[in-house]
């Protein structure tokens, strides 16, 4: 039954990504379950290029179709890619059409016990990340309003890890920049222990630091912070 | 109201010869709210590590203060982890922070508006806006001050992105702070010279420049070259 209020729950449900403990994969998994629920599909499967570009089945509802997309995938054709390349709907493909199309897959895809295959993208504009793949076991086309809640999920769902990649992304590069503000720091403070330990000047004392940290293959910050803390001498820092 | 996205893409596109990414959005940020100046520093666990831009004189001052005294509004906001929002610090930043309070208002800020820029646990900054006159800011403007707080830490992140991850700091990040330099060599010197831990030593020296009116970064010069001795005996405090 697509009551309202259980769709109203499961929009709800997707959209709660702002959790502590947001898990991408489950996030997913709830998607396509979801999707099989409202849709009346017999399995609904994702794939998701990473950030490198590369796609991969990331989520499905069975064993069955997670072998056929991987097979998508493999064998380079079939609905979920075209989806994915053009970022439109692919849906209600006549069998005839399909076998023509994607000679491969309809044949592995006719075995595995399956009749039709929809698949709609997960994009942000003009930023597509990955596809939805909806299988039936019967001749079943989805008319307007079931393409139109389906596409709705994938949006939610894009949204969500598009939201979770940006959080990861920024998390990266704040911690970059505290690394490289902290080794900053480091190093100047270990120039001046150099400098009240020994008569050396400060630019000496960074020289001999860097050489150290090449002749050892050790990072300078750690060689600054062996300074600081006494493991590595001023002697040690000349002639180790 | 702008977004926080709206002010990066205005930010981004402005003339590009002209000042840094942190200064232009510090610049666009005075213009847009009813305050007459802006500063942002960077921040972490340990305080406040430098000024990377400052509209003018008293942003200056305001930011050079709370790192020379180690107390002020943007240091609690950073602490906290929210905004400290103090529209006139006559009433009330004299008690709350008595180092930091006196030579605020000396300097003829009046209200003070602290920002953290921080990525979950992660400090990474924090925006200070200034007014000379008391009042506060009404609800848009507040959601605007927010607004530019978030494109100033997607800026910083922008930069910081544009270096390979072991490449140090952006150059527009790290130029700022090259002043600071000294004052961390001098806390190593001081460390040594008085045997106390390093954030022991910082505490010394920033002690020493409070007591002599002096800015922190020539005293770390003295320091540095010999002709000041913190922390050796006790008649080096005068």
């Amino acid at each position: 039954m697509k009551t309202e209020q259980r769709l109203a729950e499961i929009f709800v449900e997707l959209a709660d990504t702002l959790v502590d403990e947001f898990d991408a994969l489950d996030f997913l998994h709830t998607l396509t379950d979801r999707s099989v629920e409202l849709l009346h599909v017999d399995a609904a499967g994702v794939i998701l290029s990473d950030q490198h570009g590369h796609l991969q089945v990331v989520a499905s509802t069975s064993n069955r179709a997670q072998d056929l997309e991987l097979f998508e995938l493999q064998s380079d054709e079939g609905p979920c890619l075209d989806c994915f390349n053009t970022g439109r709907v692919v849906a209600n493909v006549e069998t005839s059409v399909a076998i023509e199309r994607w000679p491969q897959f309809s044949a592995a895809f006719m075995k595995a016990g399956y009749q039709s295959a929809h698949a709609v993208p997960l994009r942000l504009r003009s930023q597509v990340i990955g596809a939805m793949n909806l299988f039936c076991v019967d001749a079943m086309t989805l008319d307007d309003r079931d393409l139109a809640l389906a596409q709705a999920l994938a949006d939610v769902a894009t949204i969500g890890l598009l939201q979770e990649r940006a959080v990861q992304e920024s998390g990266l590069l704040a911690e970059q920049l505290q690394t490289a503000l902290n080794s900053r720091v480091l190093i100047e403070q270990a120039k001046g222990v150099l400098l009240a330990l020994t008569s050396t000047s400060v630019d000496e004392a960074f020289r001999l630091m860097r050489d150290y940290s090449r002749r050892h293959r050790l990072p300078l910050r750690q060689v600054a912070a062996e300074v600081i803390a006494r493991t590595i001498t001023a002697e040690q820092l000349r002639l180790g | 109201m702008r977004t926080a996205a709206g002010i990066l893409d205005a930010v981004l596109g402005a003339d590009r010869d002209r000042d840094t990414l942190p200064t232009r959005l510090c610049e666009d940020c005075t213009e847009a709210l009813p305050i007459t100046g802006v500063g942002l520093a960077l921040m972490n666990d340990e305080g406040h590590q430098g000024v990377i831009a400052a509209t003018d004189g008293p942003a200056r001052v305001m930011e050079e203060l709370q790192f020379t005294l180690g107390e002020g509004p943007c240091l609690d906001a950073s602490l906290a982890r929210r905004p400290v929002l103090q529209p006139d610090l006559a009433s009330t930043a004299v008690a709350r922070w008595p180092g930091f309070g006196p030579e605020a208002l000396n300097a003829g800020i009046a209200a003070i508006f602290a920002f953290p820029l921080h990525v979950g646990a992660i400090r990474v900054g924090i925006l200070d806006l200034y007014r000379d006159t008391p009042g506060s800011l009404d609800n848009a403007a507040l959601a605007e001050a927010l607004a530019y707080a978030d494109a100033a830490l997607l800026v910083l992140l922008h930069l910081q992105g544009q270096m390979p991850p072991e490449g140090g700091l952006h150059p527009q990040l790290a130029a700022p702070l090259e002043n600071r330099a000294e004052v961390h060599q001098a806390t190593g010197v001081i460390s040594v010279v008085a045997g106390v831990s390093l954030a022991d030593a910082l505490l010394l020296l920033r002690a020493h420049a409070y007591a002599a009116q002096r800015p922190v970064v020539q005293v770390a010069r003295d320091v540095i070259a010999g002709t000041l001795r913190i922390g050796a005996s006790r008649n080096d405090h005068e």
